[in-house]
């Protein structure tokens, strides 16, 4: 430097901005660098003001999002300017990384909703059923007659039906449209029965009093509340089978406790945004990070490797990972960490049954029972129900913390997990005198989808009469991991590829490379061992999605199970897809379904509902033999018919339920003088009375009234949207699929000819936005946002519990849930006065899980009354036949009071029995007390802010007095501590004020698995493992084998892979991968937005604006290259079911033969009309419909026992795929 | 030594998840206006891309920063001052619309007022400019996630030179965000560009702010400004930047990217420079040497003699002890884990960068490479998706040694704590082999990992 001068060129220009020295009051540096001021406040007093507000609320996002954040709205002269992250959580510990700040640009951006032009400010009516209306009501004077005398019209229903999506919205009075709404809520109710009803309201998590508005009105009336966990397909149904729990997982915090973590098919940034920092930062500990996605996703960049399996094939990956683990770490040698906790916590030492089948080889059969045996230790109760284990030399031994000690009376004390004496074999392979049996075994890998059969050996002993063998020497067979003097078929090294599940076999399903997973196995092997179970796997939709993904979830189960990672924190299985965990449980069901009025509710698993309503079963051209790989179990079946036993048996709910009202029914059954369960059950027998399942197309059976809040049905999770478009709404549809041929059809349903088109009368949407559904609704009725009423928040992955607040009050004509269900619940009590009155209502219950009612089906053995095999016995053989009074005058007066019932009865949340007298007196004095009506001297709940209190004094974790005493109830049936989990917070009481001021940590419950004592993370199982209490399964452990019939029938009992369904065998599809003029056939995912969650925020100028600006789908470019496709062309998507029209990204980060489009873009933004069909573009749906898995629908037996959201088939939609090409013609809108 | 204060930032890109929820809170709270609507403040890019406006890095094209004349002198690489003036009406060097994007709506009010029509309605595009219905070809973040990566980032400025070491294929991808706000430079180009003295440096804290009064909307500072992070409110007529949220900052609060930041990936705090050393830095002859020359304008605070200075210049002590406790001090000089974004523009760019980790790739899949093994940790950094050579393009005009310093360091200290996970000893040589002790190391650690809001800012 020294022989140049420093400074600067052109010294004119120097000497200018040096001059300014002299009459600014700026000041140039002295090397003439650069100007500083120190001034400079005035001239940019602008950015101060822009910067000014009045004040700051506290509130979030009730979308079905599980970030739980919250939120400071800004507020300027009472305009809602923009939001901002709180801070403000509970500490996660002093050496982690805190919570804070918590949120996304999807909820940064909600605020734009408040004034866009896409806001809802007024109730609206299409205008041709308005016109009808107020015609009819001139004509009759009564709106109940008039909107009968328009259903009851062919020509007028064909009309207005025909016209929904199709514009001509009409602003109506708040008076006129709830006078709509209620008047066809009555007169379906007196038509048709309650049961025609139903209503749609995704995951009541994140706002639960919104979500309890219309819940609690329709469960009133007696219509059935539809699910959304099952339906959205993000139920893992591995869950109950394995764990007996719908679901329950690790907070995010909870990540940085682990010593490996796998992101499999959980695109953690994107989907997980809030939460991604700690998986980012427990990388910095040490933590190991895999990520396993067949596209470069997000959150491949954080990974240290990054395993791409062939979509659809984790499955395959996770048993080839699995043998790894069995032959290295149980066949071989087994460390004593993983013994201990697999004698103690799994089912792998329990003893199955073989029977022997006329090859020569055996089948893997029952679960041994105590009652098989008439062992003593089996006592005089429920000995059906009482697993066997067997010790070294062959004693027969029965272990605690059964199902069978979970009820009656011998039970009490002993329903836990303390072996006691007893140390079980996991292996019967070291015993003297055990036999070397062949058992065959299912494999589903063949080319031609096709099941095959191969036998293996398991070491036997016999019992009595019986050749048993362990739980883990059929999982090894099943594994194909040898054993000394075992014969069968068996791989010969990790090359083997001909036999699963080597290394070398899930290569050639998935693409990955065997000896990454051989060496991915040990390490997750050795980091349990070093860690005592610190490895987590964070799962996600990618994998969850599939037809067959229970099974690819009991693939990666046995993985940490195995390893003894679950019940740990920073272990187990971590599954994040619509999970969200409405922490304050209890109060939330109990008044969210009005069981403080009347029990039990209705309740539907929505995948059947629309599966059966929406006649999507009319269009399944193969037989359920087809889709079970053709192992012959289910021959001579259609999927439908399997749905009309699982009714029938009550094993799974079905509404409507009988082809009679059910208030008829009520009726029929007083007048017989008999019991109405014992009258249902003998006009079900003597064929007078029939399932509506029966008959689906009959008009009797049709859902009439349908109402959607929170909820955007028709641009999200409508899988076979173009099939609902037709059979429900009766408006234009895309679809094109073949109805099933005469030999694929039904037996057991009245196949009509023609299926309706509009079965639905009413279509009610309550949104603040306009959506697909609001497009196609006949009433549209205007909500407030989030930023403008009071709600709880809450999530599993954060244990904390927040609140809404309205920034401004609800502008324009706008309401909020509770209000508007108020209003309606109004209007509708005063018509039933005249036209309803107090009727007796049949409801008919699935057996339940957590009651002794899931202990109906003897060791899962099936027996169909309508076959003969057995008689129609409600509760057992049947479903459970209860009566409800409904008053229906009284219905508004019930829905804003808390009902006798929780004090008469109480509370009863899985299995555990709660007094809440005291909470009730609490209430009173909080709430104030009802004056006069139905309702008369109970609390009130009249406002949302009421029901929040009841529902944060209802429930465990907000109610330290419930936990406790939750948990010295569940102390004298564990006979183990319990109920100082909850001691420390005993006398606290989180008040809904509480959560306004920040977010209020919960109290450990026995509502959930896991503890948060003494301020630790939450683990789900803690509780399990630490205080030996029994999961909700057959055996009390998480439980690899299900022996029911039709898991044994169809080969399922154990993890296996099951591929994604063959499209062209099962539809007529093309090959993956055909090329041809129509274009290119490729696999069709419908993965997670990054800019929106769900269709929430899709429709958004900030989202549009950081995308691409309207519906995308991304491909290859080895794909685009086939088809012709550059980026941002526009492309259609066509299959049976439907089109898409939409632009594609093209990006090399996407594997060749696979399509992603983000699911829920909606069509209102930017969707041209087709090249097909010259009508507006689809959604992702328009390309999917409903497949259920049979599996899915077994019930009454054990952990297979239903219950709202916790187990039934999904509205899976991996598997589809479609035919993708260049769009040729103009563009037209 | 003439000590002044300045606020600066690090952005740790190996947290950063490009969720962009920084760029809509800023947008939210500054930029949310007309005449504004294409402008953002902050916004993320997906690398390797082309940015925002596109290709912004070509300064053959756009002419920002400056550069060093054979006498060693700096100029404004669009020409000095006087040149300025003479084409002060015709800057042909500005990023055109286009370049950024053309903001637009949606006629979404036809979804609820559509009249009874054949087909289901729509909302469609409607250019915020023009106000007509448009096609969609452009947006403030088009090229996310490797979007149209074939067409667009095989254009990214940052591949020249590396060509071989990149290919745009399936099995060897990479990618990472890479968030920008104005850098509030101690050279700012920007400011020496403005002919009407408009852009000046705070003379407290450093940031660089654009006097709305004086601004005679010329927008020579957009393109002086190698980062485009100057715009033209096209309402006002006047530019408008980045402000650091100053009236946030003076009372205390973080800017709202940095606290809306979910990733937890940005740090704040107050820096103390020599400002007579500034020019000399930006001067060195060699690209390269700028990471190191402007790391040594910093002052150190904990130096008797600084704070004396720092007294003498008239900063108060708590700022002093602010720089103390600076987290920013910490990563560019304690930790050295933190890079300047593209030192060779010459503008000392007060925005630093910690690069980003990256999984290995697929060729040593086979044998493996456990990052977390100290037998494996620096084969592991070879074998890195992301070339060493581009993030040394962005980082340090092409210097791999820095970077690979860093990268090197991350990995010793997960490596490190990995043994303190597990309960195990330390391994003190894994420190050591990056030149550190693990006293530090830890408290390295503690900073980028636990990151509490009071350590952040």
């Amino acid at each position: 430097m020294s022989d140049t001068k420093l400074g600067f060129d052109g010294g004119l220009g120097d000497a200018l901005v040096a001059s300014r020295r002299f009459f600014t009051r700026n000041e140039v540096s002295p090397d003439l660098r650069t100007i500083t001021a120190k001034g400079g406040r005035e001239g940019d007093a602008f950015y101060r003001d822009r910067w000014s507000h009045d004040k700051v609320v506290r509130s979030t996002h009730g979308v079905n999002c599980t970030g739980s954040c919250s939120w400071k709205v800004y507020v300027k002269d009472g305009i809602i300017t923009w939001e901002a992250q709180q801070t403000d959580y509970p500490s996660a510990g002093a050496d982690r990384p805190e919570y804070e700040p918590r949120g996304c640009p999807r909820g940064a951006a909600f605020s734009w909703y408040t004034y866009s032009p896409t806001r809802v400010r007024h109730p609206y009516v299409r205008g041709v059923l308005l016109d009808m209306f107020r015609e009819a009501l001139a004509e009759y004077g009564d709106p109940v007659v008039a909107w009968g005398s328009i259903v009851q019209n062919p020509l007028k229903t064909k009309v207005y039906k025909a016209a929904r999506g199709k514009g001509g919205l009409v602003r109506a009075t708040w008076e006129e449209a709830a006078e709509i709404v209620a008047a066809a809520h009555v007169y379906t109710v007196k038509r048709w029965g309650p049961d025609r009803i139903a209503g749609f309201s995704p995951i009541p998590a994140m706002s639960p009093v919104s979500y309890a508005s219309g819940a609690r009105f329709l469960e009133l009336i007696g219509a059935p509340m539809l699910s959304f966990y099952d339906w959205y397909a993000d139920l893992p149904n591995a869950s109950p089978q394995t764990f007996g729990d719908q679901t329950d997982v690790p907070e995010s915090g909870d990540w940085w406790d682990a010593g490996y973590l796998m992101m499999w098919g959980s695109n953690v940034p994107l989907t997980r945004t809030p939460d991604a920092h700690w998986m980012t930062e427990a990388r910095y500990r040490g933590q190991k990070v895999i990520a396993v996605a067949p596209d470069y996703a997000d959150n491949v960049k954080f990974a240290d490797e990054w395993v791409t399996p062939a979509p659809g094939t984790d499955g395959a990956l996770a048993m080839g990972l699995g043998h790894v683990l069995l032959k290295e770490y149980y066949a071989d040698t087994i460390p004593p960490f993983f013994a201990a906790y697999a004698k103690r916590f799994t089912d792998l030492p329990n003893l199955i049954t073989l029977d022997a089948a006329d090859d020569g080889t055996y089948r893997p059969g029952k679960f041994l029972v105590a009652g098989d045996i008439d062992h003593p230790e089996g006592g005089t109760e429920n000995a059906m129900w009482k697993p066997a284990v067997m010790e070294a030399g062959g004693a027969v031994r029965i272990p605690r913390g059964s199902i069978g000690h979970r009820y009656g009376e011998e039970g009490a004390g002993q329903w836990n997990l303390d072996l006691g004496d007893i140390d079980p074999l996991l292996t019967l392979h070291a015993e003297a005198d055990a036999l070397a049996v062949e058992v065959t075994l299912p494999r589903f890998d063949a080319a031609d989808g096709r099941a095959r059969h191969e036998s293996r050996g398991v070491p036997a002993m016999r019992v009595g009469d019986r050749v048993v063998t362990t739980v883990l020497d059929l999982l090894l067979a099943q594994y194909g991991v040898e054993r000394s003097g075992l014969p069968g078929v068996w791989p010969e090294s990790y090359e083997d590829a001909r036999v699963p599940a080597t290394p070398a076999w899930q290569e050639q399903h998935t693409g990955v490379p065997a000896q990454q997973v051989t060496r991915l196995a040990r390490e997750w092997a050795q980091n349990a061992i070093d860690t005592e179970g610190r490895g987590m796997i964070l799962l996600g939709a990618g994998i969850n999605h599939w037809h067959h993904s229970d099974q690819i979830y009991r693939a990666i189960l046995l993985l940490t199970t195995l390893t003894g990672a679950q019940g740990r924190n920073g272990g187990g299985w971590a599954h994040y897809v619509g999970q969200e965990k409405i922490r304050p449980i209890m109060g939330f069901q109990h008044m969210a379904f009005a069981l403080d009025w009347q029990r039990p509710p209705r309740h539907m698993n929505q995948t059947a509902y629309w599966y059966v309503n929406t006649s999507q079963y009319r269009y399944d051209t193969f037989t359920a033999d087809d889709l079970d790989a053709g192992t012959g179990f289910f021959a001579g079946k259609s999927v439908m018919d399997l749905l009309c036993q699982s009714v029938r048996l009550g094993w799974t709910p079905s509404y409507p339920t009988f082809d009679r009202s059910s208030l008829t029914l009520g009726d029929d059954a007083a007048a017989s003088g008999m019991d109405a369960g014992a009258y249902v059950a003998q006009e079900l027998k003597e064929g007078r009375l029939k399932f509506a399942v029966e008959d689906p197309e009959a008009e009797e059976n049709h859902p009439r009234v349908l109402s959607l809040w929170r909820s955007n049905l028709f641009g999200s999770s409508a899988k076979g949207n173009e099939y609902f478009l037709r059979h429900l709404l009766g408006t234009d549809s895309a679809a094109t699929a073949q109805e099933a041929a005469p030999e694929q059809r039904p037996t057991d349903v009245r196949w009509a000819e023609e299926a309706p088109e509009g079965k639905l009368d009413l279509l009610t949407t309550l949104d603040f936005r306009m959506t697909s559904s609001t497009i196609f609704s006949d009433v549209v009725l205007p909500a407030a946002t989030w930023y403008e009423k009071y709600d709880l928040n809450t999530t599993d992955m954060h244990p904390f519990v927040h609140s809404f607040n309205p920034a401004i009050a609800p502008p324009w004509q706008t309401k909020t849930d509770w209000d508007t269900w108020k209003v309606i619940a109004k209007r509708f009590s005063e018509m039933a006065r005249d036209h309803l009155g107090t009727r007796r209502d049949v409801i008919a219950k699935p057996l339940w899980h957590d009651t002794p009612e899931a202990m109906a089906t003897e060791h899962g053995v099936v027996k169909d009354w309508r076959l003969g095999e057995c008689d129609p016995v409600p509760g057992r053989t049947m479903p459970v036949i209860a009566v409800a009074e409904r008053d229906y005058a009284a219905v508004h007066d019930k829905m804003t009071s808390i009902g006798p019932l929780m004090e008469k009865v109480g509370m009863l949340t899985k299995g555990v029995a709660y007094d809440v007298r005291r909470e009730m007196d609490i209430l009173r004095r909080r709430n104030g007390v009802a004056q006069g009506g139905a309702g008369n001297g109970q609390p009130k709940v009249e406002t949302d802010v009421q029901m929040a209190d009841a529902i944060l004094h209802l429930s465990g974790v907000s109610n330290g007095h419930l936990a406790t005493q939750g948990f010295r109830t569940l102390e004298k049936r564990t006979g183990t501590q319990m109920a100082d989990l909850s001691a420390e917070h005993e006398g606290k009481q989180i008040a809904f004020a509480d959560t306004q001021v920040a977010p209020v940590p919960v109290i450990t419950s026995p509502e959930w698995s896991g503890s948060e004592s003494g301020g630790r993370r939450y683990s789900p199982f803690t509780i399990n493992i630490e205080r030996s209490k029994p999961f909700h399964t057959l055996t009390g452990r998480q439980q690899f084998y299900l022996d029911h019939d039709w898991f044994l029938g169809t080969g399922e009992m154990l993890p296996v892979f099951r591929p994604p369904l063959d499209m062209s065998r099962l539809f007529g599809e093309p090959q993956l991968g055909t090329v041809d003029e129509v274009g290119v056939a490729v696999r069709y995912l419908t993965p997670h937005n990054k800019w929106s969650i769900h269709s929430e925020y899709q429709d958004n100028l900030f989202m549009l604006s950081l995308s691409r600006g309207g519906q995308v789908v991304w491909l290859s470019d080895r794909d685009a290259v086939k088809i012709g496709v550059k980026d941002n062309d526009w492309i259609e998507m066509v299959n049976r079911n439907g089109v898409v029209a939409a632009r594609a990204i093209v990006s090399h980060r996407m594997p060749e033969g696979t399509v992603y489009m983000y699911h829920a873009q909606d069509r209102l933004i930017d969707v041209p009309l087709t090249e097909r069909d010259r009508k507006r573009g689809g959604i992702h749906n328009s390309l999917t419909r409903i497949v259920m898995k049979p599996h899915h629908i077994v019930g009454g037996y054990a952990q297979l026992a239903y219950f709202f959201n916790y187990i039934g088939p999904v509205g899976n939609n991996r598997d589809e795929v479609t035919t993708i090409r260049k769009r040729r013609t103009p563009v037209e809108y | 030594m003439r000590v002044m204060a300045q606020m600066a930032m690090v952005m740790n890109l190996d947290k950063c998840i490009g969720c962009h929820t920084c760029s809509v809170t800023c947008k939210q709270a500054w930029t949310n206006r007309s005449g504004m609507e294409y402008v953002w403040f902050n916004n993320v890019e997906t690398r390797p891309g082309l940015g925002y406006p596109r290709t912004y890095e070509n300064q053959e094209a756009w002419q920002g920063g400056w550069v060093r004349t054979p006498r060693g002198r700096l100029k404004l690489r669009a020409g000095g001052r006087m040149k300025k003036l003479v084409t002060i009406f015709s800057n042909p060097k500005l990023p055109s619309i286009n370049d950024y994007y053309e903001p637009w709506t949606y006629d979404y009010e036809t979804l609820l007022r559509s009249p009874a029509t054949k087909n289901f309605p729509v909302a469609r595009p409607i250019s915020l400019l023009s106000g007509k219905q448009m096609n969609i070809e452009w947006s403030a973040n088009w090229d996310d996630d490797l979007g149209g990566s074939t067409e667009h980032a095989v254009r990214d400025e940052m591949l020249k030179g590396i060509e071989d070491k990149v290919t745009f294929e399936f099995e060897q991808t990479f990618m990472f965000y890479l968030p920008r706000i104005c850098e509030h430079c101690l050279n700012p180009s920007c400011a020496a560009s403005c002919p009407s003295g408009a852009i000046y440096k705070r003379s407290e804290d450093g940031i660089v702010l654009v006097d709305q009064d004086r601004c005679r909307g010329w927008r020579m500072c957009v393109t002086g400004c190698p980062y485009k992070k100057v715009y033209f409110n096209h309402k006002t007529g006047k530019a408008e930047k980045c402000t650091f949220c100053y009236p946030r900052v003076e009372v205390g609060i973080p800017t709202v990217c940095s606290e809306t930041c979910v990733g937890r990936l940005r740090y704040i705090g107050l820096v103390l420079y020599d400002a007579d050393k500034v020019l000399e830095a930006a001067s060195v002859a060699d690209d390269q040497e700028l990471y190191q020359a402007q790391r040594e304008c910093f002052l150190d605070p904990f130096d008797p003699e600084v704070q004396r200075a720092a007294e003498e210049a008239g900063i108060a002590a708590d700022w002093v002890e602010a720089a103390r406790r600076s987290p920013i001090w910490a990563l560019i000089s304690r930790y050295e884990v933190a890079l300047p974004l593209h030192p060779e523009y010459r503008t000392m760019p007060m925005v630093w960068y910690i690069p980003p980790l990256s999984p290995v790739v697929d060729v040593i899949k086979d044998t493996g490479h456990d990052a977390e093994d100290a037998d494996n940790l620096f084969a592991a950094i070879d074998a890195l998706r992301i070339p060493v050579e581009y993030l040394a393009n962005l980082f340090t005009a092409g210097d791999v040694g820095p970077v690979n310093g860093v990268l090197r360091k991350l990995a010793a200290m997960r490596s490190y704590m990995r043994d303190i996970n597990l309960g195990r000893d330390p391994d003190e040589s894994i420190p050591a082999s990056v030149g550190m002790d693990g006293e530090t190391m830890y408290e390295m650690f503690r900073l980028l990992a636990i990151a509490k809001y009071s350590e952040r800012y």
